[in-house]
């Protein structure tokens, strides 16, 4: 049975807090750009860039980023590659740069993504913020921002939903057994 | 999605797989408009070249795509190899195979072999080119390249000039643009046309003017001189006299209509010096869309379960 772990006002609240933390860190938004990785993570960071502007009264450049081609498991998965659109709006030399992605799993996707930015430029510092932690990582990596912390199993399946204007966001977690 | 492990021709794919090929390649497509133009994909893996025929620009294409993915390429030079001592393709094949290739790209003069070499290896045979059957990339980078300019396939018309006996540029895409819904228009001198070929769903026309008529894509080819037995035209001047692509002729084609080439192009034979460098032309296009392109070809053939 799918189990609802975050409802739409749950998401905007999470969503909300994270855009406070991003600017208090950050000390601002100047300097900044917020990138999202394809597909889950687009919507999330344009989602956070409203907030963000909303509460700074500025604007904030939003990309997003196809980490296909630098996947590591090519060989090994059982869909074939889908490839979209990377689009990197402004220099990152110099930035700070948020990746944004809706779950933050096994730390591959990060990798990957972290491996395509830097052929972009040499950002100042990378960070990461995520909607969902579901821990398993398999590499160093860690979120400098996140929505909520939820254990699973490795098993499991975590579906998030989040659309534009919608008001039926949410994620669900699917057990895996 | 990309079900073979080979790339034989376009006859053996669904439109849908053709679409996938199209799409990621538009994403290899940015990748060579960026600064740093090489991706990881393709780490550890080796694409080795096996052409017996001669090709400086499909060889050269393939080359850097598989670089620019970070493949390794090695040409196996036919001229200076074990071929001319005598041994077998499937022997050179299997060798090649032994030596850890994961990609042999293959053309030669007869038609078929990329498909026996198919049958004999299991790592992924990507033809470049087999006698006059097909030529698979040139049409999915025609593809691509028209995509580009016109959005859609479906009811556009192409008129294809030129050796169509000869060409396995002209069987490619003959296959391809059929497939993808748009009309294919044949002009060529009667010696020149195969026969039965309307059975590809295509419309045979023997003069250019009626043949161009309210075209989008003109596309002449290049009239294969080393393929021709005698006879089969009087003159390259008579031939460029009566079917020659020229910027008036163009003018009975539509307004917003474009000029290809496979190349090499003969200028002054099958198309007019000027043509081939003015507005209409996007025969160098075609070349930079060749690339990413094959990328995408090699890239899929990659991920798909040996």
């Amino acid at each position: 049975m799918p189990k609802n772990i975050l409802d739409h006002n749950d998401i905007k609240r999470a969503i909300r807090r994270m855009a406070h933390e991003i600017i208090e860190k950050n000390k601002g938004i100047e300097n900044l750009c917020l990138v999202g990785i394809q597909k889950g993570g687009v919507i999330l960071a344009t989602q956070l860039a409203s907030q963000i502007e909303s509460i700074e009264n500025g604007i904030i450049d939003v990309g997003t980023l196809d980490i296909t081609f630098y996947r590591d498991d090519i060989n090994t998965k059982e869909e074939q590659p889908v490839v979209n659109r990377t689009e990197i709006p402004c220099n990152i030399d110099g930035k700070t740069v948020i990746l944004v992605d809706d779950v933050l799993f096994t730390g591959r996707s990060i990798r990957a993504a972290m491996d395509a930015l830097v052929d972009f430029g040499r950002p100042a510092q990378i960070q990461l913020a995520v909607l969902i932690d579901r821990g398993h990582r398999e590499l160093p990596i860690r979120a400098d921002y996140a929505g909520k912390n939820i254990p699973t199993a490795f098993s499991d399946l975590i579906e998030v939903s989040l659309e534009d204007d919608s008001i039926e966001n949410k994620a669900v977690l699917i057990n895996g057994d | 999605m990309i079900r073979s492990k080979d790339l034989l021709g376009i006859k053996e794919l669904t439109p849908e797989e053709i679409y996938h090929i199209l799409d990621t390649a538009s994403g290899f497509r940015d990748v060579l408009r960026r600064d740093i133009k090489k991706v990881p994909p393709l780490r550890g893996k080796t694409v080795v070249s096996l052409f017996f025929e001669p090709s400086t620009r499909t060889k050269t294409s393939f080359a850097l795509a598989s670089k620019r993915m970070s493949a390794d390429f090695v040409n196996f030079s036919v001229s200076t190899s074990s071929v001319v001592k005598g041994e077998t393709i499937k022997d050179t094949a299997l060798t090649i195979q032994a030596l850890g290739a994961d990609f042999v790209v293959v053309r030669h003069g007869s038609s078929g072999v990329p498909h026996l070499l198919s049958k004999i290896l299991d790592i992924s045979v990507i033809n470049a080119g087999d006698g006059a059957n097909e030529h698979p990339t040139q049409a999915l980078l025609d593809l691509f390249t028209i995509q580009a300019h016109k959005k859609k396939f479906k009811d556009l018309t192409v008129a294809i000039i030129g050796d169509i006996t000869h060409s396995r540029v002209a069987k490619s895409n003959i296959y391809a643009l059929t497939k993808m819904g748009a009309k294919v228009r044949l002009i060529c001198p009667p010696t020149l046309m195969p026969a039965e070929v309307e059975k590809l769903g295509v419309t045979v026309f023997h003069s250019i003017e009626e043949g161009i008529k309210k075209a989008d894509v003109v596309m002449p080819l290049r009239l294969q001189l080393e393929r021709q037995r005698k006879g089969f035209l009087p003159s390259v001047e008579e031939y460029f006299r009566l079917y020659g692509v020229t910027t008036d002729r163009m003018k009975l084609a539509k307004e917003s209509a474009i000029v290809m080439h496979p190349g090499p192009m003969n200028r002054g034979v099958e198309i007019e010096s000027a043509l081939a460098d003015g507005p209409k032309s996007v025969i160098l296009e075609q070349v930079t869309n060749g690339l990413a392109v094959r990328m995408a070809v090699l890239y899929l053939l990659a991920g798909v379960k040996k």
